[in-house]
């Protein structure tokens, strides 16, 4: 069987397979479904410094071959996160990376450190992204300089793998990629959702409680695999890649692009045992395809 | 309570009211999981992306059929009055807590309006079961309406609510007689409004109420967040894993 394993950074796992942060829960939600164990590793919900409420339902319309969700980071804070959740997630058998999110450069930068002190997770996402929240969230992660200085902060006060997660709702997202990657991100994850709205015709009102909301699902996958082969042409550190994905072609269609990792997110809601299929899927491609270890077809595009 | 993907094969689809379909299903292999009544199914559709949560019906004696009460609302509803015999269809089951087990001392109302009778039908039958005293009272706009009256009947008393008065008394189930029985529980799904309704009349009349709420989903497994509910602490509560039945009491209604 082709090798499967891949580094981001200093996190090592044992294949690229990882699941979405807002998507898989913390795991545990999908242990009746999936062998954790086959997993290259779980992106947890996003956590704040202070617990969130999030918005009011409803927070979620489908739309052709996607869906948009308003759900704001809910969360129960890094506290809660320390306390009660940590020690439930700490020995799953699969690399375990937390998606950080906040308001200001400090509460990004003091949730960092507080995930940083816990043995057990040996990465963070940087939700840099979300277009849920009114405050923080994407407004950093829209401009060069804004993303620059919240990784800059969140550098200094995390030592272990840092992984900057993107805004698709940018003009230019090379040359936000490049910005987190001169303070110092071991990694980029991209896409976050796009940024769209749904209306009720006959009732003439918004479908989403905010109005607006992420866009997810097989509908984003063009515009992600055109962001991570762009992206991956623009730096020099691992991409990872996300968006849309529903399958094993998919997945190997974002390693193709030049992602190092994958992540699924929307597609478990529609089959719960996908993921660990990916994997699976992956491998049957490489064996087929003859190659060896499935670094080889890391940005291996023939044209 | 293990959740599984499973693959049912339906044995019986049926319409036997306009825009409503009767799925009556087995897997494909192995047995059917354990489930509650006031549990549901996300059932997999060709006419959407996302799954739909539905009810769990019924479960046929020996728990090998499952039955979904389903009404056409939208592309992912109508899908199902497509399916024929032999027709496969994927559902993630069992999911939520289901109604409470009430007590020996109990004596049970269970409200439904519209498609909301269809998991009442399931808790009637393990009511019988256990011998807990109990009673039907389902509520639609005419006799044309009422869902499953026959079986609903094969299981235990029936009372019946019309807003027209063409079948059992005329007027809301909150304006029904059988309220003024000394019930102890009030176990209730339908349109919201009703719910609330119920809620407040079982309150006033001091009885205990749970609700089955109805919010849209995603995941159905308490990953996404999707379909919070606030509660009377102005917390969020996920309907489909500290749910779909809530204490009438736990919930942000007057
Ligand atoms: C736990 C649970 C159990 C359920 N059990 C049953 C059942 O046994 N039988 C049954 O027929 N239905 C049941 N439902 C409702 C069913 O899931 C929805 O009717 C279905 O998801 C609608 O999907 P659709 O694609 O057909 O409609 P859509 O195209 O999604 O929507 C059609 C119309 O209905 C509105 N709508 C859809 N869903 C909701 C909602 N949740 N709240 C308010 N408005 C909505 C939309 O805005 C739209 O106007 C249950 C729901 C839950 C949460
Ligand atoms: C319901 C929901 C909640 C999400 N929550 C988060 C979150 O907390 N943090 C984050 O970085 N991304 C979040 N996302 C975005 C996903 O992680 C992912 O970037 C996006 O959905 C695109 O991938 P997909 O098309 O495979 O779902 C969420 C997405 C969904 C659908
Ligand atoms: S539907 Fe995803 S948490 Fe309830």
């Amino acid at each position: 069987m082709a090798d499967l394993k891949v580094s981001i950074g200093a996190l090592e796992l044992r294949n690229p397979v990882m699941t979405a942060s807002g998507t898989f829960g913390y795991g545990l939600e999908f242990q009746d479904f999936v062998d954790l164990s086959e997993l290259g590793g779980i992106v947890v919900k996003g956590t704040t410094l202070r617990p969130r409420e999030g918005n009011p339902y409803p927070r979620m319309a489908e739309t052709a071959s996607g869906m948009l969700n308003c759900v704001g980071l809910q969360n129960k804070g890094v506290d809660y996160f320390c306390e009660h959740i940590y020690p439930e997630v700490k020995d799953l058998p699969t690399q375990v990376v937390v998606n950080v999110s906040g308001s200001t450069i400090e509460d990004y930068a003091e949730t960092a450190h507080r995930i940083g002190e816990l043995e057990r997770i040996p990465a963070i996402e940087l939700n840099i992204s979300c277009p849920n929240v009114r405050q923080g969230g994407m407004a950093f992660g829209v401009t060069s300089q804004g993303a620059a200085s919240v990784v800059k902060a969140v550098r200094r006060a995390y030592p272990k793998t840092l992984i900057v997660k993107l805004s698709p709702n940018v003009t230019d997202i090379a040359e936000i990629a490049r910005a987190v990657e001169a303070e110092g991100a071991d990694a980029v994850s991209l896409i976050n959702t796009l940024m769209g709205m749904a209306i009720d015709a006959e009732r003439r009102r918004k479908v989403l409680s905010i109005g607006t909301g992420g866009l997810s699902g097989p509908a984003v996958k063009p515009v992600a695999l055109r962001m991570v082969h762009q992206v991956s042409k623009a730096v020099g550190i691992p991409v990872v890649g996300l968006g849309g994905i529903m399958s094993a072609t998919d997945a190997v269609e974002f390693l193709l692009a030049g992602a190092t990792a994958v992540e699924i997110g929307t597609a478990n809601f529609i089959d719960p045992g996908v993921s660990t299929k990916v994997v699976r899927g992956i491998s049957e491609y490489l064996a087929r395809h003859g190659f060896s270890s499935v670094r080889e077809i890391i940005g291996a595009l023939e044209n | 309570m293990k959740k599984e993907i499973l693959d049912l094969q339906i044995a019986e689809a049926t319409s036997p009211w306009e825009g409503f379909v009767l799925l009556k299903a087995e897997p494909t292999e192995g047995a059917l999981p354990e489930c509650r009544p006031g549990q549901f199914a996300q059932l997999r559709t060709g006419g959407a992306l996302l799954r739909r949560p539905i009810s769990i019906h019924n479960v046929e004696e020996g728990g090998r059929r499952v039955w979904f009460l389903v009404q056409a609302v939208g592309r992912g509803t109508r899908w199902f009055q497509t399916l024929k015999a032999g027709d496969c269809l994927n559902a993630v089951m069992p999911l939520g807590n289901g109604f409470g087990m009430p007590g020996s001392g109990d004596r049970v109302l269970l409200v439904g309006g519209g498609v909301g009778v269809a998991p009442l039908l399931f808790q009637g039958q393990r009511l019988r079961e256990r011998g807990i005293p109990f009673a039907f009272l389902l509520g639609a706009r005419s006799a044309d309406l009422l869902l499953q009256l026959e079986e609903f009947r094969r299981v235990g008393e029936v009372f019946v609510a019309t807003e027209d008065g063409s079948a059992g008394e005329c007027g809301l189930v909150t304006q029904h007689s059988a309220f003024a029985a000394p019930y102890t529980l009030v176990q209730t799904c339908g349109p919201t409004p009703m719910m609330r309704a119920v809620a407040r009349l079982a309150h006033e009349q001091g009885m205990r109420c749970e609700v089955s709420l109805e919010n849209r989903m995603a995941c159905g497994v308490g990953a996404c967040l999707c379909c919070v509910t606030e509660d009377r602490t102005g917390h969020n509560r996920c309907v489909c894993t500290d749910g779909p039945v809530f204490g009438a009491e736990e919930l942000n209604w007057d």
